[in-house]
């Protein structure tokens, strides 16, 4: 036991632990998710919140960084959904079909859930829980830590999120879009887990994004499960546009089956402190990952990206990159794990990260990490920090285009690169226009 | 009349090397000027300052351009006004499509004047055309700007850039450096397109041969960052015989 070195709580821990106290009779769920929960509560309770001195969140000091718990957040009222209506316009050329989370509550009326395609379902998680469904206790085996806190937190207090299941060998042509909005005046934390259950064979292009209001403290823990089977094929697009004062703790679990081919993009732009981590272990042989991402920082924003990417099984490949544009003095931080599994043969893993810093108040840290047990793969990563390029601005001044705008055509550059991997084109515009309002923005 | 171009006494200097030291040119509209000189005389130095290029720094003199002060004004309002450098070493710059940054340059300096912007489709159907002239095949428009562009095809796009953005003033860097003769031919042949009594240019040269397809009305010697002696289009066929070393040692 280490009682004698243990941190003096803080007021969010001890404000965790009240809460907890409190809803634990009410959170939905059977006797089987009721002792997950106390389980995974236990797991948080003895560690705290994360700090700098675990390796893990080394730059992310969720200790010092959440000042306080915000109580759970209840059923939306009428002005939450009315909010929720008016959500995310700017992602509505997409032609998804849109499943609306109102302050961690899914709300079917919101939703369309006409003419699912065949072999489609879409339920709340809460339902689940009722009938004591393990959907909180999944055997992750080692695609993380088992006392990993934030998803310990998420199991702990998740009350709803979606829960979407393809049958095998259905292709679902309309992309999903989950839509995960905050509204209200008072801030609240919201928790929320969604699984995904995709068939062998089957194949499904799923957009997540998070939204809240500009000037609210709201906290957020998102935790989305991927179970992707063999020969299956899953499109995932995640972006993080939460208020200007939101923090945000995202956690992506996902396990893919043999010869899948699975594509990862988070796209993070808004809230104060971002957490996004991303568990991924490619469980079969022969798979395709391909993870990568932007962030557009500025003011006093941080954003951490977390990823750990397990090549358990021979002949995959993996592709990660990532790009950050730090402004201001907001700081961006990216840490990178390829695992080679010493059965992993003839794994082809590649990881870069880019980061494009545009003052000097803004920080980036970046910590790739290889683990190889394997000895015939090709593994490699590279990380790269810089300016924007005055040769290249001075080139396009002087034909004409002023400074600014010069600066903005570097950077759309910069993270298009990324952005021009996404296959569905609507969304690939849409973020391309996020991106072009950000820079609109900048001073 | 004012000159399109004037240049007096012009010292400048990069990290506190003296590069320009008292150059005088004057440009009328429908020149062409040569400046040929032999290495580190200051003929990049010229066209760089010209344009506006951060880091160098400017000692002594003054440069008009239809009478403005040029130091006044930003490289992009240079630009605006009528100055084009064609670059010794166009730059590549991945990502941007060489469409998007043609339509970003000409709109940008358009709205600069107070014109309207053109539309993607005449813009499309200009540079097109421009192109074809050119002999640059439609696909590399929507190619990364440079990006994996041979020598001769980095010239020809800056070649491009020049007559869709019809500068007053033209400065030609080493535009022959790295073309063989075809591609040189092909350059000189849409350079010599844009000659018009409206526009001068300056064409700076290390050898004789680009002259033979761009002739000038003026050939400056440009030596220890001055002009040293001028003449008519005669001067560079007696240099190619006589070499340099003549104004290197008048220099020194």
């Amino acid at each position: 036991m280490n009682a004698g070195i243990a941190a003096i709580k803080t007021e969010a821990e001890t404000g965790l632990a009240d809460t907890y106290a409190a809803a634990r009779q009410e959170l939905p769920g059977g006797p089987a998710v009721a002792a997950a929960r106390a389980e995974a509560f236990n797991i948080f309770a003895l560690g705290g919140l994360p700090h700098r001195r675990l390796e893990a969140w080394k730059y992310t000091d969720l200790r010092r960084l959440m000042k306080d718990a915000k109580p759970l957040a209840g059923a939306p009222d009428a002005a939450a959904l009315g909010a929720a209506r008016q959500a995310a316009q700017w992602l509505s050329e997409l032609g998804a079909r849109r499943i609306v989370v109102v302050n961690g509550t899914f709300v079917p009326a919101l939703s369309d859930l006409a003419d699912l395609d065949e072999g489609l379902t879409i339920r709340a998680l809460a339902q689940g829980l009722v009938t004591d469904e393990p959907l909180l206790s999944a055997d992750l085996g080692t695609l993380l830590p088992h006392n990993e806190p934030a998803l310990a937190l998420n199991t702990a207090f998740a009350g709803d999120g979606v829960v979407i299941e393809v049958a095998a060998g259905a292709e679902i042509k309309r992309p999903i879009h989950l839509l995960f909005v905050t509204a209200g005046e008072t801030a609240s934390a919201i928790f929320t887990r969604s699984v995904a259950v995709i068939g062998a064979g089957a194949s499904v292009s799923l957009i997540e994004s998070h939204e809240g209001p500009e000037g609210s403290d709201y906290q957020v823990n998102a935790a989305l499960q991927v179970q992707l089977g063999d020969d299956a094929r899953l499109d995932h697009v995640k972006i993080v546009r939460e208020g200007g004062a939101a923090l945000h703790v995202g956690t992506l679990l996902a396990d893919i089956g043999a010869r899948a081919r699975f594509n990862a993009f988070s796209f993070i732009v808004g809230g104060s402190v971002v957490r996004n981590q991303m568990f991924v272990r490619l469980a079969g042989a022969d798979t395709v990952a391909e993870i990568s991402g932007v962030s557009l920082l500025a003011g006093r924003q941080h954003a951490d990206t977390t990823l750990s990417i397990e090549h358990a099984a021979p002949g995959s490949q993996s592709r990660e990159t990532f790009k950050a544009v730090v402004d201001e003095a907001a700081r961006a931080v990216f840490q990178g794990k390829i695992a080679v599994r010493q059965q992993a043969q003839k794994t082809d893993a590649r990881m870069m990260s880019r980061a494009l810093l545009l003052s000097a108040e803004a920080e980036v840290f970046s910590k790739p990490e290889l683990e190889i047990f394997a000895d015939d793969v090709q593994c490699g990563h590279g990380a790269t920090t810089g300016t924007l390029d005055d040769q290249l601005k001075f080139y396009l001044m002087a034909r004409g285009i002023p400074a600014k705008e010069a600066e903005a055509l570097l950077i759309q550059a910069f993270v298009g690169e990324v952005i021009d991997t996404i296959t569905q084109e609507s969304l690939r515009d849409a973020l391309s226009a996020a991106t072009l309002a950000w820079l609109g923005e900048r001073g | 009349m004012t000159a399109l171009l004037e240049i007096r006494d012009l010292r400048a200097e990069i990290g506190g090397r003296k590069i320009l030291n008292g150059l005088d040119l004057t440009v009328n509209k429908g020149e062409i000027h040569a400046i040929m000189g032999p290495n580190g005389a200051g003929k990049s130095t010229l066209s760089y300052v010209l344009a506006g290029k951060p880091g160098y720094e400017i000692t002594g003199g003054q440069v008009l351009f239809n009478g403005e002060d040029l130091f006044e004004m930003s490289p992009d309002e240079r630009a605006a006004k009528g100055v084009f450098l064609a670059f010794q070493y166009p730059l590549e710059i991945p990502g941007v499509a060489t469409l998007t940054f043609l339509r970003a340059a000409l709109n940008a300096q358009r709205k600069k004047r107070g014109e309207e912007e053109l539309s993607s489709p005449d813009l499309l159907k200009r540079v097109r055309e421009l192109a074809k002239k050119l002999g640059i095949d439609p696909e590399m428009l929507r190619r990364p700007l440079n990006v994996g562009f041979s020598g001769g095809e980095k010239k020809r796009n800056e070649t491009l850039q020049m007559a869709l953005l019809e500068p007053r003033l033209c400065v030609l860097d080493e535009t022959d450096s790295g073309l063989d003769i075809d591609a040189l031919k092909v350059v000189a042949n849409g350079v010599n397109q844009l000659r018009s009594t409206e526009r001068g240019m300056i064409v700076i040269t290390h050898y004789q041969r680009l002259l033979d397809y761009i002739v000038p009305d003026v050939v400056h010697v440009l030596a220890a960052g001055r002009i040293v002696e001028t003449g008519g289009k005669d001067l560079a066929l007696q240099l190619e015989a006589t070499g340099y070393a003549q104004y290197q040692n008048e220099a020194a």
